[in-house]
């Protein structure tokens, strides 16, 4: 755990860059400290392994003020992402990714073969450790950047904004990579960034910072777009903040409709006397194909000769009630179709089941 | 010079030996400067990158320094360091490659972009570790271009140094003119150049094998 003790950082031109913060960052979570540019979000995060030192208060890791202990000390024990990766140009992806336990003292076979595991555990290819920064994309580069922050198997992990500097895709990839990797490896992350979406998305917990240092919320990511704390930090989470909402409400709550599932095999006579709007043609695995109107069917065959509709598909106990009420708007029907782990259908949610489902969410709100 | 031959080989042949001793004498001369210019300049330029306001003093005095004739600093030096002694030449040398080399260093170390230090600094080097395992390593490639114009402008101005009675085959210019006779000046000038040619092949030499980092680099960027 690390403790934030009243730290204030003011410099001698009389500029206050963090006032009064006190907060704890909970082990084996991602904190994440966001805020516009000013609020002092880098600066707190360097107090932490004193590449800046506060002027007053105290920081505590797991019970020990920070500022007892010698900084490269301190610092090897603490893993480290920067903007840009800041990879050594002239060393080799392995040896870059090598470097602290290079400065522990670790033979260089073990150094190396540790490094290689880590390359690995961030999804890069093995052939890339040969090659020089220059040679990678600023993707891989910042993801050997994580991979080398990971190399001596630190417990606390700081991430100074570590995707802003890459394209938008490649961005999402890295932060679906950081959820995965901290899912397996329970660090203690500290997480900078201005993106209040990244801070939504990565953060067990948000801390919104604002302009002079001072702490404006802490709290669950679900919790701040329910209950910002002021205008501030409701105007710091900008717009759709209802809509953001939805992604942190469960989809499993919304009733399944069973019978709306026709299999292609099936003869378009047995479903010309219905009275639905729409059914899900289901292949012989029970995997989607889309949506058929059994008012407009041709006079005979299988379902399988049908031009189907576009559909969208929620996985059932994994996502949002917001994928689902995407999933529904993909399709002409309106409906969203729920499938399992392994994408067979397992049932249909339709615009009356959304329709409660966001009443409720609504509801939540009033309170 | 007449019906006089551009080169006369027998002429070479009879006089191999003073040659060679010539242009030992000239390697000597040009690259002690440069090899004593590096280790000052590197102190020297480390402490310009750390402390910027030394930096401009440094280089003005060493750009004066550069500026002033060589002839005219050689004629100065013969009271302390003596008529045609190698001194003469390799002091007034070695402040022209400090010229050289001193900003070199500084650009090389401001080369390092802040955020390789910035993650220097957070992995947990000691400031001396870090300016030998990461800085000075980066710095490299500019500290080696500015070797390379040191050298070869080196390898040039030992000629001049004939005019005080040590100029390595400089002396051959002087021999050649004074007797009208152009063999030696031809052996001067194109030993000179293969001098500078075969020194400065050695240090690209040397860069590609020290920084393959650098050299890749810039094959992909003439391939681009």
């Amino acid at each position: 755990m690390i403790t934030f003790d009243g730290v204030t950082k003011r410099y001698p031109d009389g500029t206050v860059a963090v006032d009064d913060l006190s907060l704890e960052v909970p082990t084996g979570e991602i904190t994440v400290f966001v805020g516009p540019s000013g609020c002092g979000k880098t600066t707190s995060l360097r107090m932490i392994n004193r590449m800046i030192d506060p002027s007053g208060g105290r920081i505590l890791l797991d019970g020990v003020d920070v500022t007892t202990i010698d900084p490269p000390t301190l610092r090897r024990g603490i893993g480290y992402v920067i903007q840009q990766a800041g990879l050594f140009p002239h060393r080799k992806i392995v040896d870059n990714v090598a470097t602290v336990p290079y400065l522990l003292g670790w033979d260089k076979k073990k150094a190396r073969d540790r490094a290689m595991e880590l390359l690995e555990r961030v999804g890069l290819d093995l052939r890339l450790a040969g090659r020089y920064p220059f040679q990678l994309s600023g993707g891989q580069q910042q993801r050997v950047g994580v991979a080398r922050a990971l190399a001596a198997d630190p417990p606390v992990l700081l991430m100074d904004e570590p995707f802003s500097a890459v394209d938008p895709i490649v961005r999402a990839s890295l932060q679906e990579e950081l959820l995965r990797l901290q899912a397996e490896l329970n660090k203690t992350i500290v997480f900078v960034t201005h993106d209040i979406d990244e801070a939504i998305k990565l953060g067990d917990r948000v801390a919104v910072l604002r302009v002079g240092g001072r702490l404006a919320q802490l709290a669950d990511p679900a919790t701040l777009l329910a209950e910002p704390a002021d205008d501030f930090v409701r105007e710091f989470l900008g717009r759709d903040r209802g809509i953001r909402r939805l992604s942190f409400v469960p989809g499993d709550g919304l009733r399944l409709r069973g019978d709306l599932t026709v299999p292609a095999s099936a003869e378009v006579s047995s479903v010309r006397g219905t009275a639905e709007a729409w059914l899900v043609v289901v292949d012989d695995d029970g995997g989607p194909l889309g949506w058929i109107a059994p008012k407009d069917l041709p006079d005979s065959g299988t379902l399988a000769g049908v031009p189907a509709a576009p559909y969208g598909t929620f996985v059932k106990g994994r996502d949002s009630l917001r994928s689902a009420l995407d999933a529904a708007l993909l399709s002409p029907s309106g409906n969203a179709i729920a499938v399992d782990g392994s994408g067979r259908v397992v049932g249909v949610a339709t615009r009356e089941a959304l329709d409660e489902a966001l009443a409720r969410v609504a509801d939540g709100a009033r309170g | 010079m007449g019906e006089e031959p551009l080169v006369r080989w027998d002429w070479i042949g009879r006089n191999w030996p003073e040659i060679q001793e010539l242009l030992a004498d000239h390697v000597i001369m040009a690259l002690v400067p440069v090899v004593v210019g590096l280790l000052l300049a590197l102190p020297l330029g480390l402490a310009g990158a750390r402390w910027r306001w030394l930096y401009q003093p440094t280089v003005g005095t060493m750009n004066v320094i550069y500026s002033l004739p060589s002839l005219a600093v050689f004629i100065v030096l013969i009271p302390i360091t003596g008529l045609a002694t190698r001194a003469t030449i390799i002091v007034p040398l070695t402040f022209y490659a400090m010229a050289v080399l001193i900003p070199a260093v500084v650009d090389g170390l401001t080369s390092v972009p802040d955020h390789v230090r910035q993650s220097a600094v957070a992995m947990g080097f000691t400031p001396l570790r870090r300016l030998l395992r990461v800085e000075l390593p980066i710095a490299v490639p500019v500290v080696l271009a500015g070797l390379r114009v040191a050298t070869v402008s080196s390898i040039s101005l030992v000629s001049v140094g004939a005019l005080v009675g040590r100029g390595g085959l400089g002396y051959l210019f002087i021999d050649g003119w004074q007797r009208q006779f152009p063999t030696p000046i031809v052996v001067g000038v194109v030993l000179t150049a293969i001098l500078a040619a075969v020194a400065d092949l050695l240090l690209v030499v040397a860069q590609r094998w020290l920084t393959p980092w650098s050299t890749a680099r810039s094959r992909v960027r003439e391939a681009a």
